[in-house]
């Protein structure tokens, strides 16, 4: 290996760590705000937005207690892979008009993959908790996650089949590719819409994917008294808390890397460094804004539903509207 | 079991729990098999404390059993008292008892509209509903002087007016919840996220409602039109119009479902409001209290004798207090029963064959207050060892005692 390949790899490696870092820093730091907004929204002062960080410290130096009827090392080991997991999504999401850092090694089917993880690893720690609420938990973990995967996979397939109608050259699953080629100003009227419908099967499959009210039916507060996090304390805790701020980034910034690819820098002409900047700070405003519509105001507006709704809701009327965008993409397309 | 069902136990200490109460479900799947509950974590001896103290003393007793039914308990004890010692209450007093317990309707059944939305997982319903109580609470304070355990009942009489300068007051109040009233009832009955979790979900039929002596709003919303102010007026409520409310007066007919108590409920509201305005429209002049010096009214209930029975409608249902006199100081028997009491059994039949996201509901829609049920736990002192006793044992304890005392 020459040795600039090494220095490649050096980079990368380095890349990784920042990314990490600062991934993990914004989720918790949009945690905050998430928290902030939604108690605004019900007439409350709120959290102030540094509380996720104070949590996270405190947890970390609380004790650590694994139950008697756990399987320890898969206890200890899920939450780590939960956050690890999460964490390598972030090195294959384009942040603005810079490329993913793991751009060309995987493509949008790994994230799907990837976004799996996490919930498996949950349903696996709720399972070796040995307790009966974290038992309920994972199942219906379990069952959430064969229900939204379907609508999720919709929206990607639509786009991905779109862009390779128009550009057969390229590699169409890459997120590189589809950043740069936003579908809206690749369809007409009909696909316009069908378009329209795959942004809403997203916005409402986020909320599932997040666990977050009205689909938080695998935590269930006032149910299963957390449910699959219920045996969990101190570091391992942390550690989900961590996993769950940096998924919540991710989803976000997969609604914008599918659908608001856009930047704002050659409006002002702006070029090198500023360029990034502007453009790395425009892409935190839409993340701040997709994250308000999709998460914040969905969990404030409505009532937890229960296992076999959420299931339904997801297998049916949304996966219908999915395929009916699909359809009518594949339509606007066939038709011109 | 035969299937493959395990057990899920719920309490004594559970976030969709208020108060510690026990439950141990049978669950197969996601589906409730069988229900045992298990009362008892909640006993404090008050009925006994009240033996050792005068019937004054008792009232703030009483006030202190549950701090949301702190009229009704009062209320109720005050007219069982009364009832045993032959004392007549002023005209004027039994309308501000009355007008004190309608408020402390409004602000029951507002709290829990809002503690129903949070077990649903609903909580900017929560937010909205308690901000909204807020206002029946700063009522109740400029009228008593306290938000809770208001102290204004007294035996034969309530110990403060309400004069003409806290009309305008109460007015307003009223105003207030005519205003914000349509809101509630579009968020509770137009909401799609709260009809999908309340309608046909935790189903008690109008034949069990009876079979288990369901009370309160438990009661009317399987369509049984009961209520102890329509059916046996006291105090201020012959004068008013009471009707009791079924949910069909809205809707058009009865499911039994936990939607349509949250319709008896929000109408209930709305007629507490109506109930004011008559009271402050009619409320006559004169004493407010039958004897005014504490230790004359208590040498008149030292030298009484006599049983007496206290029944209020509380906000969760009928209240009913028990006291027996002996020409002492203190009073030989004093026996609260809340209407959680009656309504407990409503759970059973109410759970079996539901999801688990819906035993928080379910539990919280017939607005149990556990502290005022739990009179009663059996506790061996020699092994430190709970029992129970089942129907048929108490029945057989009362043959053997019956005998004993006639021979």
């Amino acid at each position: 290996m020459t040795i600039e390949g090494l220095l490649i790899i050096l980079l990368k490696i380095i890349g990784a760590v920042i990314i990490a870092f600062l991934g993990v820093i914004l989720g918790l730091f949009y945690k905050g705000i998430d928290r902030k907004l939604a108690a605004k929204m019900q007439a409350r002062v709120g959290p102030p937005i540094r509380q996720p960080f104070m949590d996270f410290f405190k947890l970390m130096i609380k004790e650590n207690i694994v139950p008697e009827n756990a399987v320890p090392w898969i206890f200890n080991g899920v939450p780590v892979m939960t956050l690890v997991a999460t964490i390598t999504i972030l090195f294959y999401l384009p942040i603005g008009n810079i490329s993913p850092l793991l751009s060309g090694y995987g493509d949008i089917v790994l994230i799907i993959y990837l976004l799996t993880l996490p919930a498996i690893g949950m349903v696996v720690g709720g399972f070796a908790s040995g307790s009966p609420y974290a038992n309920v938990g994972a199942q219906r973990e379990m069952v959430m996650m064969m229900s939204y995967e379907l609508p999720l996979v919709t929206t990607v397939i639509a786009i991905g089949w779109k862009l390779s109608q128009v550009y057969p050259q390229l590699n169409v699953f890459s997120l590189a590719v589809i950043n740069a080629h936003p579908i809206w100003g690749l369809v007409g009227p009909l696909g316009f819409v069908g378009a329209l419908l795959l942004l809403i099967t997203l916005a409402i499959v986020t909320p599932g994917e997040l666990s977050k009210i009205p689909f938080d039916v695998p935590e269930a507060e006032t149910e299963l008294a957390g449910g699959l996090l219920v045996e969990y304390s101190g570091r391992n805790l942390a550690l989900f808390s961590l996993a769950d701020a940096v998924k919540t980034i991710v989803m976000v910034s997969l609604t914008v890397a599918l659908f608001f690819p856009y930047n704002i820098a050659h409006l002002f002409d702006l070029s090198g460094i500023f360029a990034i900047g502007i453009d790395s700070l425009f892409f935190l405003v839409k993340l701040l804004l997709i994250m308000f519509v999709e998460v914040t105001f969905i969990r404030v507006a409505a009532a937890r539903l229960k296992i076999d709704q959420v299931s339904y809701a997801y297998w049916v009327p949304l996966s219908i509207i999915g395929l009916l965008g699909l359809s009518l993409i594949v339509l606007d397309t066939i038709m011109i | 079991m035969s299937k493959m069902s395990y057990s899920v136990p719920i309490g004594p200490v559970h976030p969709s729990l208020k108060e510690p109460m026990t439950f141990n479900f049978e669950i197969y799947g996601e589906r409730i098999e069988k229900v045992n509950l298990a009362p008892g974590d909640n006993h404090r001896g008050i009925e006994f404390m009240g033996r050792q103290r005068n019937p004054i003393q008792i009232i703030y007793l009483a006030e202190r059993i549950c701090g949301i039914c702190s009229a009704s308990h009062p209320f109720a004890f005050c007219q069982a008292v009364e009832n045993a010692a032959g004392i007549e209450v002023p005209e004027r007093a039994q309308y501000i008892r009355v007008i004190i317990a309608e408020l402390e309707r409004i602000h029951s059944h507002i709290l829990w509209a809002g503690v129903a939305a949070h077990e649903l997982g609903f909580d900017s319903i929560l937010y909205l509903t308690w901000r909204a109580r807020e206002e029946v609470l700063d009522l109740l304070e400029y009228l008593t002087g306290n938000r809770i355990n208001y102290g204004i009942f007294m035996i034969g009489g309530v110990r403060r007016d309400i004069t003409k300068e806290h009309i305008p007051r109460i007015k307003k109040t009223l105003e207030y919840y005519k205003d914000i009233y349509a809101k509630l009832e579009d968020v509770f009955l137009n909401d799609p996220t709260i009809a999908l979790r309340t309608k046909n979900v935790g189903i008690l039929t109008t034949e069990d409602a009876l079979r288990l002596c369901a009370v309160g709003p438990t009661a009317r919303a399987s369509g049984i039109t009961k209520d102890i102010r329509q059916d046996q007026p006291y105090a201020a409520y012959a004068d008013l119009e009471v009707k009791a409310i079924t949910p069909d007066a809205l809707t058009g007919e009865v499911h039994g479902d936990i939607y349509d108590r949250i319709i008896v409920r929000l109408l209930e509201v709305v007629q507490s409001i109506q109930i004011i305005e008559q009271c402050i429209e009619n409320i006559p002049s004169g004493e407010i209290i039958a004897e005014k010096k504490l230790v004359k009214l208590l040498n008149q209930l030292k030298k009484a004798k006599g049983e007496g029975i206290g029944r209020h409608e509380a906000p969760r249902g009928e209240c009913i207090h028990y006291v027996k006199l002996n020409e002492s100081e203190l009073p030989e028997v004093w026996k609260a029963r809340a209407p959680t009491y009656n309504n407990l059994m409503t759970w059973v039949p109410m759970l079996i064959g539901q999801q688990i996201a819906d035993i928080p509901i379910v539990i919280a829609s017939i607005d149990p207050c556990i502290a005022c049920m739990d009179r009663v736990t059996i506790l061996n002192k020699d092994n430190g060892q709970k029992s129970i006793l089942a129907k048929e044992d108490l029945h057989k304890l009362s043959v053997q005692k019956t005998r004993r005392i006639t021979p």
